[in-house]
C-alpha cells in the first residue's frame, strides 16, 4: 500500500540558493502550475530517488523575507505556512533554506517560520560562501539555539543534498508507520523575540483568542497573534479573515500599548533582531578579516558611473540583436514545419469547408503562436541568466533613477524590457513589485512596449508606404520609421506611467528595497528549468486562446457564403478551363497561362466574397469611425481582425487585397503583400497606402491593445475584468487620437 | 561623539551606526525586516551611476535605496 504523499515545504529569503536546492531534490520532474486564483507560481515536485511505498511531494514556495507580506508571492508563502490555502495540504515538514553568508537576516526569517511549530529542518545552504569570507559555523551551536536540526549543504555543488534526501525518506517513514505524532502534542513552543512584559500580555490575550476561534490552527496561535499586533497592514489586506471583535481587540490592544509607551510596530522586530544577533555571535568564529569579496570587485565595475552603464547598455543590446536576428532561424524552421503540415492536411483532405477550417484556422492559427516560441525562449534564457547570476538586481539599481521620473520602482523596468518581446511574460514579471498600485501602472503599460507581434505590421507597412530615402548619407528612412515607432512606445507608456501615478493610481512612490545580492555562477538546470517551465506556460495559455480566436476568425471570413457570387465566379472558371488558350511564343507554355488566369480568378472571387462576410460587414460597420484617420473599409477589417492578435493584420490584408492567404513571417510573402499594397488605388484612383496612411495606421498599431492573450492575462493577475478592459479602453481610444491627430495633422501641414 | 547626520550624506565608504529611523510608519516595518535597525552599524558603498539610488552594507549584506528615504534614517558617522 502506498501512503498519501509526505508533504515538505521549502521556503526561505530571496536569493538564498531555495531553488537550486528545490531543483537537486526533484531532479527534472517538477511541476510548475498556479495557486488558484493567483499567478503566483506553485512549483511542486516529487523527491527523486524516494521509495515508491513512502513518497515524498516537494513545494517551493516563493522567496520571502518576512510574514508579514508586502508581495503577492510572499502573501502566498505566508498563506501556505499559516495553511490558509485549501488547495495545499498541510505540511509535514517546513524546511528553511537559509543562506550561511548572510546570517543575521536569514535568520529573522527562520526564527518566524520555527515560531509556527511545524516540524521544521533547518537547510544551512552556502556554507562555503561563508567560509571563502571568513566565518565559520557552529553547526551543533546553532541547532541548539534553534532548537531544530540544522543540515549544512552546498545546494549549487549537490553537497549535502544526500543527506537531506535521506532524512526526508526517514520522516516520510516514520509518518506512514505513525510514530511522529502530526497533530503537534510534542509540540514544544518556542520564542525568539523577548518582548517587553506589557507586550507579551497583550500577546497573550490575542492568542487565547485565536485559539479559541481557530481550534484546527492551535499551535499557530501565539505566532499569528504576534503578527497580528505589529503588522500595520493586516486591517487593511485582511478585514474579511478575521470576525470584527477580534480586530477591535487587536485595535484596542494597540492603543494600550501606545499608552504605556511601547512601539507595537518595531517592538517585535527589534527583539527578535537582537535575539537573531546573539545566536549569530554565538554561533560564527571569524576566521578571516572581512576582505573585499569577489562581488565587490565585480561591482566596482558592473555599477560604474561609465563601465556599469555601457556594459547595461551592450547587454541590453545583445539581447535585443539576438531576439531580433539569431531568434529568426528556429522561428523560420518552425514556420516551414508549420506551412509543410498545412499543405499535407491539404493535400490528405481535398478541398472543402472542413479542410480550409483545419489548414486555415486550426494548423496556420497555432503555428502563429508556435513560431514565437524560440523568442520567448530566448528571451526567458536571458532573463533566467540575469537573475540567476544576480544581475538583475543592479540593472534595477541602475535604472531606478529613469523609473523613478515617472514615479515607478526600478524593478518596473524588466516588465517593460520584456515587453519588447511580448507583453505576456513582461505583466507576469510584475510579481515581484510589492506596491500594488505600482504593479498595476506597470502592467497597464506594459502592452505599450513595441512587442514582437507588432514588427511583421511595422514591416508590412515601411516597405508600402516609406520611400527608400537616405537621410545624411547613411541613416535610411526605413530604419529610422522602425526605430521612431519602438521610440514611440517607449514615450507612450513612461507618459501614461507618469499619468496614471499623477492621477487614476496616485501614491507616494513606495520606497525602493532592493538587495543586491552576491554575483554567482548560473546553475545551468535552475537556468533551463526556468526557461522552459515559463515558455510551457506560455505557450499552453496564447495556445487555447488564439487556437479559439483563429476558428472564430475563420468562420467570420468564410460566412455567409454568398451563394450567388459563387456561382457567378464558378461559371467564370468553367468558361476559363473550356476556353481556347492561344499558344505561347514558344508554343508550350498555354498551362502555366491558363493557371495564371485561373489564380486571377480566384484571387477576385476570394476578396468578393470576404466583402460579403460577417468580416466584411464588419469592416463596413466600422468604417465611419475609421474614416477621420483615412481608413476605408479593408483596412477595417484587418484591424478588427487583428484585436485578437497584431500580427493576423499582416495575412488579413493579403486576403483582403486578393492575394490569397499569406504566411505573416515569409520576407518574400511580406515583400509581395508590400508591392500589392503600394499599387493598390481607390476609387477616385489616388494611392491608398501613402506615407501618411502608413505612418498613422503605424502610430495606431503602437498604442491600440490588439491581444486577446493580454486581456486574458492582465484579467488574471489582477483577479477582475475591470483592468483589462480599463487598459482595452484607454489604449484604443489613445491609438485612435494620436492616429487621428497624426492623419489631420500631416493633411494640415500638406502630407497627405 | 559625532552628531547625527542622514545616511544619504555619507561618502561611499564612510562606516556609521544608525540613530534614528523616520521613514513614514506603513514603511518602515520592512526597513526594521531587512536589519536597520537603531544601534546597527552600516556602511555606505556606493551611488548608482545616476546619481540615485545608494548602495549601503548592513548586518553582512548589501542594500539599495533611495536618497530619498536615506534622508529619513539618522546615522552618526564612527
Amino acid at each position: 500500500m502506498s501512503a498519501s504523499p509526505f508533504t515538505v515545504v521549502l521556503t526561505g529569503n530571496p536569493n538564498c540558493g531555495k531553488t537550486t536546492l528545490f531543483n537537486a531534490l526533484t531532479g527534472l520532474r517538477a511541476r510548475v502550475g498556479n495557486y488558484a486564483g493567483v499567478t503566483v507560481e506553485r512549483k511542486e515536485g516529487a523527491l527523486r530517488g524516494a521509495d515508491p511505498q513512502y513518497p515524498v511531494t516537494l513545494l517551493d514556495l516563493p522567496g520571502t523575507y518576512s510574514l508579514s507580506p508586502q508581495s503577492l508571492d510572499e502573501q502566498i508563502a505566508r498563506d501556505v505556512l499559516f495553511r490558509r490555502l485549501a488547495d495545499v495540504p498541510e505540511p509535514a515538514l517546513v524546511i528553511v533554506v537559509l543562506d550561511a553568508s548572510n546570517l543575521q537576516r536569514n535568520l529573522y526569517y527562520a526564527t518566524q517560520v520555527i515560531e509556527l511549530g511545524h516540524p521544521t529542518l533547518i537547510a544551512l545552504n552556502m556554507v562555503d560562501v561563508a567560509e571563502a569570507n571568513g566565518h565559520q559555523l557552529d553547526i551543533d551551536g546553532l541547532s541548539k539555539a534553534l532548537g531544530v536540526p540544522v543540515l549544512p549543504l552546498v545546494a549549487s555543488e549537490g553537497t549535502g543534498v544526500a543527506a537531506l534526501k535521506q532524512i526526508l525518506q526517514q520522516r516520510a517513514r516514520e509518518a506512514a508507520a505513525g510514530s511522529t505524532d502530526p497533530s503537534g502534542s510534542a509540540y514544544q513552543a518556542r520564542s525568539f523575540a523577548e518582548l517587553p512584559e506589557v507586550f507579551g500580555r497583550e500577546a497573550q490575550g490575542i492568542s487565547a483568542r485565536l485559539q479559541s476561534l481557530y481550534p484546527h490552527r492551535q499551535r499557530l496561535a501565539d505566532a499569528e497573534a504576534l503578527l497580528l499586533l505589529s503588522d500595520d497592514r493586516v486591517f487593511n489586506s485582511h478585514r474579511d479573515l478575521y470576525p470584527a471583535d477580534l480586530l477591535e481587540a487587536v485595535q484596542a490592544a494597540r492603543k494600550r500599548l501606545e499608552s504605556a509607551g511601547v512601539d507595537w510596530r518595531s517592538a517585535a522586530i527589534e527583539a527578535r533582531y537582537a535575539r537573531v544577533f546573539a545566536i549569530a555571535q554565538h554561533v560564527t568564529v571569524e576566521t578571516a578579516q572581512f576582505g573585499e569579496t569577489f562581488s565587490d570587485r565585480m561591482d566596482r565595475i558592473l555599477t560604474h558611473r561609465v563601465w556599469g552603464l555601457l556594459i547595461f547598455v551592450g547587454i541590453m543590446a545583445l539581447m535585443f540583436q539576438t531576439l531580433f536576428s539569431f531568434a529568426r532561424i528556429p522561428m523560420d524552421a518552425l514556420q516551414a514545419v508549420v506551412d509543410h503540415t498545412a499543405a499535407l492536411v491539404a493535400e490528405l483532405m481535398g478541398p472543402g469547408d472542413l479542410q480550409s477550417l483545419l489548414t486555415g484556422g486550426v494548423i496556420k492559427g497555432v503555428g502563429a503562436v508556435v513560431v514565437f516560441l524560440p523568442q520567448i525562449c530566448l528571451l526567458f534564457l536571458f532573463i533566467a541568466l540575469l537573475e540567476d547570476t544576480g544581475y538583475m538586481a543592479r540593472a534595477a539599481f541602475l535604472m531606478d533613477r529613469l523609473m523613478s521620473r515617472v514615479g515607478l520602482h526600478g524593478k518596473s523596468f524588466i516588465p517593460m524590457l520584456s515587453s519588447f518581446a511580448c507583453a505576456i511574460p513582461g505583466i507576469m514579471a510584475t510579481r515581484t513589485i510589492e506596491s500594488s498600485k505600482d504593479r498595476l501602472v506597470t502592467i497597464l503599460v506594459a502592452p505599450l512596449m513595441s512587442c514582437s507581434a507588432r514588427l511583421p505590421v511595422y514591416t508590412v507597412l515601411i516597405a508600402a508606404c516609406i520611400p527608400q530615402r537616405r537621410i545624411w548619407g547613411f541613416l535610411g528612412l526605413p530604419g529610422l520609421t522602425l526605430l521612431a515607432m519602438y521610440l514611440l512606445g517607449i514615450v507612450g507608456a513612461l507618459g501614461m506611467a507618469w499619468l496614471f501615478k499623477k492621477t487614476l493610481l496616485k501614491g507616494e512612490p513606495p520606497p525602493l528595497i532592493l538587495e543586491l545580492p552576491p554575483y554567482k555562477r548560473p546553475v545551468v538546470t535552475v537556468v533551463l528549468r526556468h526557461m522552459w517551465d515559463r515558455s510551457k506556460l506560455f505557450l499552453h495559455r496564447a495556445g487555447t486562446v488564439i487556437l479559439g480566436i483563429n476558428i472564430l476568425l475563420w468562420f467570420l471570413v468564410t460566412y455567409p457564403r454568398n451563394e450567388e457570387l459563387q456561382a457567378k465566379y464558378d461559371r467564370q472558371l468553367l468558361a476559363l478551363s473550356n476556353s481556347p488558350i492561344p499558344p505561347g511564343p514558344e508554343g508550350n507554355i498555354p498551362e502555366s497561362i491558363m493557371g495564371i488566369r485561373q489564380a486571377a480568378v480566384q484571387r477576385e472571387m476570394a476578396g468578393a466574397l470576404l466583402r460579403d462576410s460577417f468580416a466584411g460587414r464588419v469592416g463596413r460597420f466600422v468604417e465611419p469611425v475609421l474614416r477621420p484617420l483615412g481608413f476605408d473599409w479593408k483596412i477595417g477589417i484587418g484591424i478588427v481582425a487583428s484585436f485578437a492578435a497584431r500580427e493576423v493584420f499582416v495575412s488579413t490584408m493579403s486576403l483582403v487585397y486578393n492575394l490569397g492567404e499569406l504566411d505573416t513571417h515569409d520576407a518574400a510573402a511580406q515583400s509581395s503583400l508590400a508591392e500589392t499594397l503600394k499599387g493598390e488605388r481607390d476609387e477616385q484612383n489616388q494611392t491608398v497606402f501613402t506615407p501618411l496612411k502608413g505612418v498613422t495606421l503605424m502610430v495606431f498599431y503602437v498604442f491600440a491593445l490588439q491581444c486577446v492573450s493580454t486581456v486574458a492575462i492582465v484579467r488574471r493577475e489582477t483577479n477582475s475584468w475591470k483592468w483589462p478592459l480599463f487598459q482595452l479602453v484607454y489604449m484604443t481610444a489613445l491609438a485612435w487620437v494620436l492616429a487621428f491627430i497624426t492623419y489631420q495633422g500631416g493633411r494640415l501641414l500638406g502630407w497627405g | 561623539m559625532n552628531p547625527p547626520v542622514p545616511l544619504s550624506s555619507l561618502a561611499p565608504g564612510a562606516k556609521a551606526v544608525v540613530t534614528g529611523i523616520q521613514v513614514p510608519v506603513e514603511h518602515r516595518a520592512r526597513f526594521l525586516e531587512m536589519g536597520l535597525l537603531v544601534g546597527t552599524p552600516v556602511e555606505l558603498i556606493r551611488f548608482a551611476p545616476l546619481g540615485d539610488p545608494i548602495e549601503i552594507r548592513v548586518r553582512g549584506y548589501n542594500l539599495s535605496l533611495r536618497k530619498h528615504e536615506a534622508d529619513q534614517i539618522q546615522v552618526r558617522p564612527a
